[in-house]
């Protein structure tokens, strides 16, 4: 349960997880104790997850949004599909966020989050990035969207 | 002498053990046939006489528990959402109660699943799904579908606390009978089966044995305290846990090869014990219940040679492929047959090995090799069951066979399959004078003679190496 006094996060579950055959797990433990702080609920899945207990778990939890980080270089194979999986598994409107190092070798970055938003993520965010930054972008995409009727009787 | 009296209501028999509080020793046992049918109170006379011839008279019992699996058993029909999440986490709770699983549904109910159910006819139905203050949408949905069914049975709750209330009180609006309890997966990957295991239990003994007029002799016994299998593990619960003061025998595995199916009981953590082994997926309930609905020695004696192979059980039982098929034939047709002859000994042992060695395996967890950027890594699915300290044979087959031993064997890890984490090196014992169940149904009561009981007479097998 998160410890922040942000109303109107409170109500709000994301997932996060390390995706594939990815170890890292340091990086996305720091994001979700940051979410946890910034006052969300946070379903942490861990390292070494397959795309599909994402999604599994979104939908156990009635979750938000699915924050799937990716360390080693492997994310554009990892996380091709992720959308159409939500949409297969009834979450359409679910807010997907991508983040680490998720190309191999130098590429420009603006082409990389091109790529990663043409597969259905929301938002995209290179290695690096700080916590606030993640919060400060959640915070604004769910004050965007109408509330949704998520089954949170 | 103070002295217990533990009657088991089975499905063929009615059997009956006499147990002396004070020393822990069983002084009597009794048989009669099993009469549910008519009255249950015929068999339990037939047997209580059978007890008498034993011990000259009767004692005076302090206490008279009863288990049943009578009257097909406690038959169960669980639901859940996610298949592998809240599905998973309502079907251990259902087979930790000691229930015949005879249907597991996943997501919306459809029209075709209600009335598979309602054909099915199960005693209990579990309703779970989401985590608290998760999905709501989905139990609401499948309680106003179940209470449009013409189910009549009891149906307990254990899913998102959230919808709970309002779950409840679609179905008792529905006229339905409604337990409500905690949720099975309160939180993403953690399970909590034990409210929802006692939930079933006490709806087992407020209205499903009056339902199967298991009470009818009430002026006998005390109570018919669970189903025969959850008896089963609660006697393995104490034996391993122990009491305060006496310890048990710590982790262990019990396994019971039946006519129909093959049960695995652990008691274990199952926490990995190889080096830098990563767990994966559901957390495992301590208390563990497996069934292998295919593997049972008469009416799945069919089954086990497919799963094992035919080739394999008969060069195991030193048969020729056809004759082994001849004497499996002739078992399917003639459940109850007890073997006769050199060949079908041989066969009964082949199958008893075969069923073993296949449900532990089932039972156990699993390592797998992921290749990462890293290097290999070892995750590990299920329980390791390889520092499991006894492993328990009960049941006829184990219980009578000439070579329990042999049996239990079966059931151990094999360096030639190192991912299947079976048990390495427990002691090898058998409930020979079918006690495990007096255990279970003593140890609220009388938790000491119980242990004691309990740790007697389970009997080491020959040729034990522990």
């Amino acid at each position: 349960m998160g410890s922040g006094n942000n109303q109107a996060e409170k109500d709000i579950t994301l997932v996060t997880g390390v995706i594939g055959a990815d170890t890292h797990i340091v990086g996305n433990r720091i994001l979700s104790l940051g979410l946890e702080e910034a006052g969300f609920k946070v379903v942490a899945l861990g390292a070494l997850t397959p795309a599909d207990e994402f999604v599994k778990a979104a939908i156990e939890t009635a979750a938000d949004g699915i924050m799937v980080s990716s360390l080693y270089g492997q994310g554009e194979l990892d996380c091709r599909g992720f959308r159409e999986l939500c949409i297969e598994a009834g979450l359409e409107g679910i807010l997907l966020y991508v983040g680490g190092n998720l190309v191999v070798g130098k590429q420009d970055w603006a082409d990389v989050e091109k790529r990663f938003l043409d597969m259905g993520f929301d938002r995209a965010f290179p290695n690096g990035t700080r916590t606030e930054e993640v919060v400060e972008a959640l915070t604004r995409d769910f004050a965007a969207r109408a509330p949704r009727a998520k089954g949170k009787t | 002498m103070t002295a217990a009296l533990l009657i088991d209501f089975g499905s063929t028999f009615t059997k009956l053990r006499a147990v002396d509080l004070a020393s822990g020793e069983i002084t009597g046992a009794g048989q009669g046939p099993s009469t549910v049918a008519t009255d249950v109170g015929e068999g339990l006379t037939a047997a209580l006489s059978d007890l008498e011839s034993q011990m000259g008279t009767l004692p005076e019992f302090k206490h008279r528990l009863a288990c049943s699996s009578a009257a097909g058993g406690l038959g169960m029909v669980t639901v859940g959402l996610v298949k592998e999440l809240t599905a998973e986490a309502a079907k251990q709770a259902a087979l930790g109660a000691g229930a015949k699983l005879t249907g597991a549904f996943s997501y919306g109910l459809t029209r075709g699943d209600v009335a598979e159910i309602e054909a099915l006819g199960p005693d209990i139905i579990l309703l779970a799904g989401g985590t608290d203050g998760g999905n709501a949408d989905m139990i609401l949905e499948n309680a106003g579908t179940l209470g449009g069914s013409t189910l009549t049975c009891p149906m307990v709750v254990a899913g998102n606390r959230l919808a709970a209330d309002d779950v409840g009180a679609i179905l008792e609006a529905a006229g339905k009978t409604v337990t409500v309890t905690e949720n099975v997966m309160p939180e993403l990957g953690t399970l909590n089966v034990e409210p929802a295991r006692a939930a079933i239990r006490q709806v087992f003994m407020d209205r499903i044995v009056h339902a199967k007029g298991i009470d009818k002799a009430a002026a006998m016994f005390d109570r018919v305290l669970m189903p025969t299998p959850a008896a089963v593990l609660e006697g393995a619960r104490l034996l391993s846990e122990g009491v305060p003061g006496k310890p048990g025998l710590g982790p262990l595995l019990v396994v019971d090869v039946g006519g129909a199916t093959t049960d695995v009981h652990s008691v274990a953590g199952g926490e990995p014990t190889g080096e830098g082994v990563i767990p994966h997926g559901l957390p495992e309930p301590h208390l563990k219940r497996t069934v292998e609905g295919d593997l049972g020695m008469r009416v799945n004696a069919q089954a086990i040679a497919e799963a094992s192979g035919l080739e394999a059980l008969a060069a195991a039982a030193g048969l020729e492929p056809e004759r082994a098929r001849e004497l499996l034939d002739g078992l399917a047709s003639d459940i109850e047959r007890l073997p006769v002859g050199e060949d079908e000994k041989r066969l009964d042992q082949a199958l008893a090995e075969a069923a073993l060695k296949i449900a532990v395996s089932r039972h156990a967890g699993s390592v797998n090799i992921v290749q990462t950027v890293t290097g290999p890594l070892s995750v590990q699915t299920g329980k390791d069951l390889g520092a499991v300290h006894t492993m328990i044979g009960t049941g006829g087959v184990l219980a009578h066979g000439d070579n329990a031993g042999q049996v239990l064997r079966q059931g151990l890890a094999d360096p030639a399959e190192p991912r299947s984490l079976r048990p390495k090196a427990p002691e090898l014992l058998v409930d020979g004078d079918y006690l495990l169940f007096a255990c279970g149904l003593l140890a609220e009561k009388e938790p000491d003679a119980a242990l004691t009981l309990g740790l007697k007479h389970m009997h080491p097998v020959r040729g034990n190496p522990g």
